[in-house]
């Protein structure tokens, strides 16, 4: 007889095999979820008026058919979307190590002030003198961003990373047209993000790729030599996307003034830094902050996110429309570009409104959570649990640039499992049966089977040193090629490895009723 | 501080581990000038929970929320009701605390809504296919347009006068760089001449319906003259409740719907985060930008979803993706699917029909007032008056009695001082009407 975790017969039932089909299709916690579109029955989970209109003041524009939409009640509906979320991995469920994603905790406290009636029910145009708290909690967020960076400006209104970036090179090509130059190609190391060559082309650059160096960072005398009169700017991501800090970053941005360019970092890292380290001490011209990586407003499945810009002195003047100031009369937002003060020359609008409000809420209250001490022991932290991992792992996985310290996140590659048939792709499904989520996979490019690991701050040393054990058992077993766990992980999540090349092949991209079926009612 | 786990005594552990003498040992590649230390920066250090929520919540009553005072405001943010239900599913840690769905086997929860989602849109706009949503309305607006340059290799796009003037300046600023955007004039309660401007060099025409006065737009004829010369309709919608009762912009013809998805799920937000709606015909998809969600199945064979069509996208095609947008609005995207399913057909051509009723009490309450002029006739739930002095300061004046009036139109635009842009929801009661209407009378 075996004994359950609290010391009671667990009785002696034999254990029930996976492979034995139930009768419902679902397994235990696990339920088979059908689509909404599935599960509609002509039921409603509101209940409103049944208020009759007449056609005249529609202008002819009534709709002629249904809409289709399914009809559930409430319980239904609620069951529904628990029963997914079940099926989703979560920072609040377990250690979330994905590389460049900054997976840290996301306080209630912001979600419950967020949603305060004064911020997240106000509208954006409601007349200011009504909206004179949410500007001043605005107000309070920048004097924090620029405080931080160091840097004498922020624009507020990009909604994302990748936005912020679009942001940055707007203001940048705006100031060079202010030059009278005409400068169209971009610098990028080839570490980048993604985002930073795709911002590039968006906003009409072309892109030029900076080799990286066997060290892990950009090549500086490379870079160096690739600038000219032609060379509107850099993307630098620093610290970079292997985790690394570009230690030249200040002889990079005096080269790079020195040629009549502008220097914008990828402030995607600014959470291994931010309290000990000033992105304006180190020559940089625009930077966006993630304000859902570093300052924690959680990244809910894909978004929202929302990305700030901090400008230097260089480039303040050019920041887009609506800009915020403050006189005897309180805070005022100058949302017309003809209005705009003595000075300021703004590129344009990045969207409708003023920015991300309900997320500048959320990080505005974990930063007076944090305090600048605080924020200062997180990036600590971080950067002390990465290379925690990285001492602990590199003797049984390969770390390229494992000879110096790491950042807030540490980089492997797959040297460790060369012969041995197991993929970083299987590694990191495996990693799943183990109640892991993976780390971040095939990213950067500059090294081979890239396996990008970043803890955060977040987790407790008995947390690390179990994800440690697990991973040196697994490294360890693929080495011995014992591979039986790899092969067609994950064995034990919702769902086995999808097929993602027929997904793509012939698309289905929404749910169509069964003809058939419809034809038969 | 309550969010980091790690004691004195693991961090001294872990450094013995790495064997490293102190922190700054780690950070020995960032130039030692550039290490600050703490009292470098002017400002607060660590604050318990209780001080801090009475910090923000200071600032938040300084505000007047909309739900604190009849509120009439729109212009492309609506005050409408949120079930309960709604807010509390989003805020389930497996959805709020988990990333983009990348790992589909730990992610079906995520992907399966956004397939839910992208069918609801489709749906609901009358389209073929539709993406896992952009940031916003007016971003979506200006992904439209480039889209619309990519796929007829033309540059020039012509934005009717009745589009949002913050979406028109968000196109400009984006896809201005790839070809002259012309605005129309602006023609408050009436569709401007748009047909005659298109010519063969036409990218698209962009028109919003109903449009920023409100005013309901028959698309029909814009987009057989827009096809005729080889351009695109692109139709643009603020206000989304409004195709529970209005004819959807598929059925007119449009080629690309870009559309603020706000008003189903989303609070107000002071201007965000929302939710950008995007859907076209199913011959322009890999033109697409944004996230996409697909069917597909597992090694067992069992359906399940995966993010798919990512050879669009930035961490794949770098410099050739057809956006450089990384996230979606992913929990707004969810609070939007949430509402829609408990709403249901029944429940959204309700709230349609609700919200065009409210709308039309105050067109005649307010028509009643003399000095003022009803100058939109055809409207969902949105109207514009003209008054007999500028708005402006009546909307001040308003407010400080505690009457939130609506928009004046010199918010969004110069030359139209005496226009008052009013939404009425199914919020609005009938003391709302009464409120605002004997404020009105005494401040005109």
């Amino acid at each position: 007889m075996s004994m359950n975790n609290q010391g009671r017969p667990s009785g002696s039932g034999e254990a029930f095999p996976a492979s034995i089909a139930t009768i419902s299709g679902d397994r235990g916690l696990d339920h088979e979820e059908g689509l909404i579109f599935e599960l509609g029955h002509g039921a409603t989970g509101v209940d409103l008026p049944d208020v009759q209109i007449s056609e005249s003041r529609l202008g002819g524009a009534r709709r002629s058919g249904a809409i289709g939409l399914p009809g559930l009640s409430e319980p239904e509906v609620i069951r529904h979307y628990v029963r997914l979320s079940r099926k989703n991995y979560a920072i609040d469920s377990g250690l979330y190590p994905l590389g460049s994603c900054t997976m840290k905790h996301n306080p209630r406290l912001n979600e419950k002030m967020a949603r305060l009636p004064g911020f997240g029910d106000l509208h954006p145009l409601a007349p200011q003198s009504t909206t004179q708290g949410a500007l001043e909690a605005i107000s309070q967020l920048m004097n924090w961003l620029t405080t931080l960076t160091g840097m004498p400006a922020v624009a507020m209104s990009p909604k994302a990373g990748a936005h912020g970036e679009l942001c940055g090179l707007l203001a940048i090509r705006t100031a060079i047209q202010a030059r009278g130059e005409d400068r169209k190609r971009i610098l990028v190391p080839e570490s980048a993000h993604g985002t930073n060559p795709a911002t590039a082309a968006f906003a009409g650059f072309t892109v030029d790729e900076v080799p990286a160096l066997s060290n892990g960072r950009v090549d500086a005398e490379a870079l160096k030599a690739k600038l000219g009169p032609d060379v509107a700017a850099i993307m630098l991501t620093n610290p970079n996307t292997c985790g690394l800090f570009e230690g030249e970053i200040v002889d990079i941005a005096k080269a790079v003034h020195e040629a009549g360019a502008y220097f914008y970092c990828d402030g995607a890292n600014f959470n291994a830094i931010a309290g000990k380290v000033r992105p304006g001490d180190l020559g940089i011209d625009a930077m966006h902050i993630n304000l859902h990586k570093t300052f924690s407003t959680p990244h809910g499945g894909g978004g929202p996110g929302a990305g700030p810009v901090v400008l230097s002195d260089r480039l303040a003047a050019y920041a887009p429309i609506p800009l915020l100031v403050a006189d005897k009369n309180g805070f005022r937002l100058i949302e017309d570009a003809a209005d705009a003060p003595k000075g300021a020359k703004p590129f344009g609008r990045m969207c409708a409104f003023h920015g991300q409000m309900g997320m500048f809420t959320r990080a505005l209250t974990y930063m007076l959570s944090h305090g600048r001490d605080g924020v200062r022991q997180a990036s600590e932290d971080a950067v002390l649990s990465a290379n925690y991992i990285l001492a602990s792992l590199k003797d049984v996985m390969s770390a390229p640039f494992g000879d110096g310290p790491c950042m807030h996140e540490a980089l492997f590659d797959d040297s460790f499992l060369d012969g041995t048939g197991v993929t970083t792709l299987d590694f990191a499904k495996a990693m799943i049966d183990e109640g892991y989520h993976p780390m971040t996979m095939y990213f950067p490019l500059v090294v081979h089977g890239a396996m990008l690991i970043e803890p955060t701050e977040s987790e407790s040393k008995h947390s690390l040193d179990r994800f440690i054990h697990v991973l040196r058992t697994l490294a360890t077993e693929a080495r011995e090629k014992k591979t039986e766990r790899f092969a067609g992980a994950p064995h034990l999540a919702p769902r086995r490895r999808l097929d993602e090349t027929a997904a793509a092949r012939k698309p289905v991209l929404r749910w169509k009723p069964d003809p058939l079926k419809a034809a038969a009612e | 501080m309550r969010y980091l786990p790690l004691t004195p005594d693991d961090r001294r552990a872990m450094l013995a581990k790495i064997g490293a003498a102190d922190v700054d040992a780690l950070f020995r590649d960032v130039p030692k000038s550039a290490v600050v230390p703490v009292s470098v920066f002017d400002l607060p250090d660590t604050q318990g929970e209780l001080a801090v929520d009475r910090a923000m919540s200071k600032l938040a009553a300084k505000n007047v929320a909309a739900s604190a005072a009849p509120f009439f405001c729109g212009a492309g943010a609506y005050k409408h009701h949120v079930p309960s239900a709604v807010d509390h599913l989003i805020q389930r840690s497996e959805f709020l605390t988990s990333y983009t769905p990348y790992q589909p086997e730990i992610a079906q929860g995520t992907l399966q809504y956004l397939f839910e989602f992208q069918t609801q849109v489709a749906l609901l706009t009358g389209m073929e296919v539709a993406n896992a949503s952009l940031y916003d309305g007016s971003t979506a607006t200006a992904e439209a347009v480039l889209m619309a340059q990519r796929i007829t290799k033309r540059g020039k796009a012509i934005l009717s006068g009745g589009l949002h003037p913050h979406y028109a300046e968000t196109v400009e600023t984006v896809a201005g760089l790839f070809g002259p955007v012309e605005r129309t004039p602006v023609t408050p309660g009436s569709a401007e001449d748009i047909i005659t401007l298109i010519d063969d060099q036409t990218a698209c025409v962009v028109v919003q319906s109903p449009d920023v006065f409100g005013l309901i737009r028959n698309l029909r004829p814009i987009a057989e003259a827009a096809h005729a010369k080889g351009a695109l309709l692109i139709a643009v919608v603020t206000e989304i409740v409004s195709l529970g009762l209005l004819e959807p912009p598929g059925a007119q013809g449009a080629d690309i719907v870009a559309a603020e998805g706000q008003s189903i799920g989303n609070g107000l937000n002071f201007g965000g985060p929302y939710v950008g709606l995007f859907a076209t015909r199913e011959k322009f998809l890999r033109q697409m930008p944004g996230r996409l969600c697909g069917e597909t199945v597992d090694a067992e064979g069992r359906r399940g979803f995966v993010l798919t069509l990512s050879t669009r996208e930035q961490h794949i095609r770098r410099e050739k993706a057809t956006s450089n947008i990384c996230t979606n609005s992913g929990l707004c995207t969810l609070a939007f699917t949430i509402h829609l399913s408990l709403l249901g057909e029944d429940g959204l051509t309700r709230l349609a029909r609700l919200n065009h009723a409210k709308a039309c009490a105050l067109a005649d309450r307010l028509a009643a007032l003399p000095g003022v002029e009803l100058v939109t006739n055809a409207f969902f739930n949105e109207l514009t008056v003209k008054l007999p002095k500028p708005a402006g300061p009546i909307v001040d004046a308003l407010a400080a009695k505690g009457v939130i009036a609506g928009v004046p139109a010199s918010r969004l635009m110069k030359g139209q001082d005496k226009l008052l842009i009013l939404a009425a929801t199914e919020t609005n009661t009938d003391e709302d009407f009464d409120a605002l209407v004997a404020a009105l009378k005494e401040a005109i």
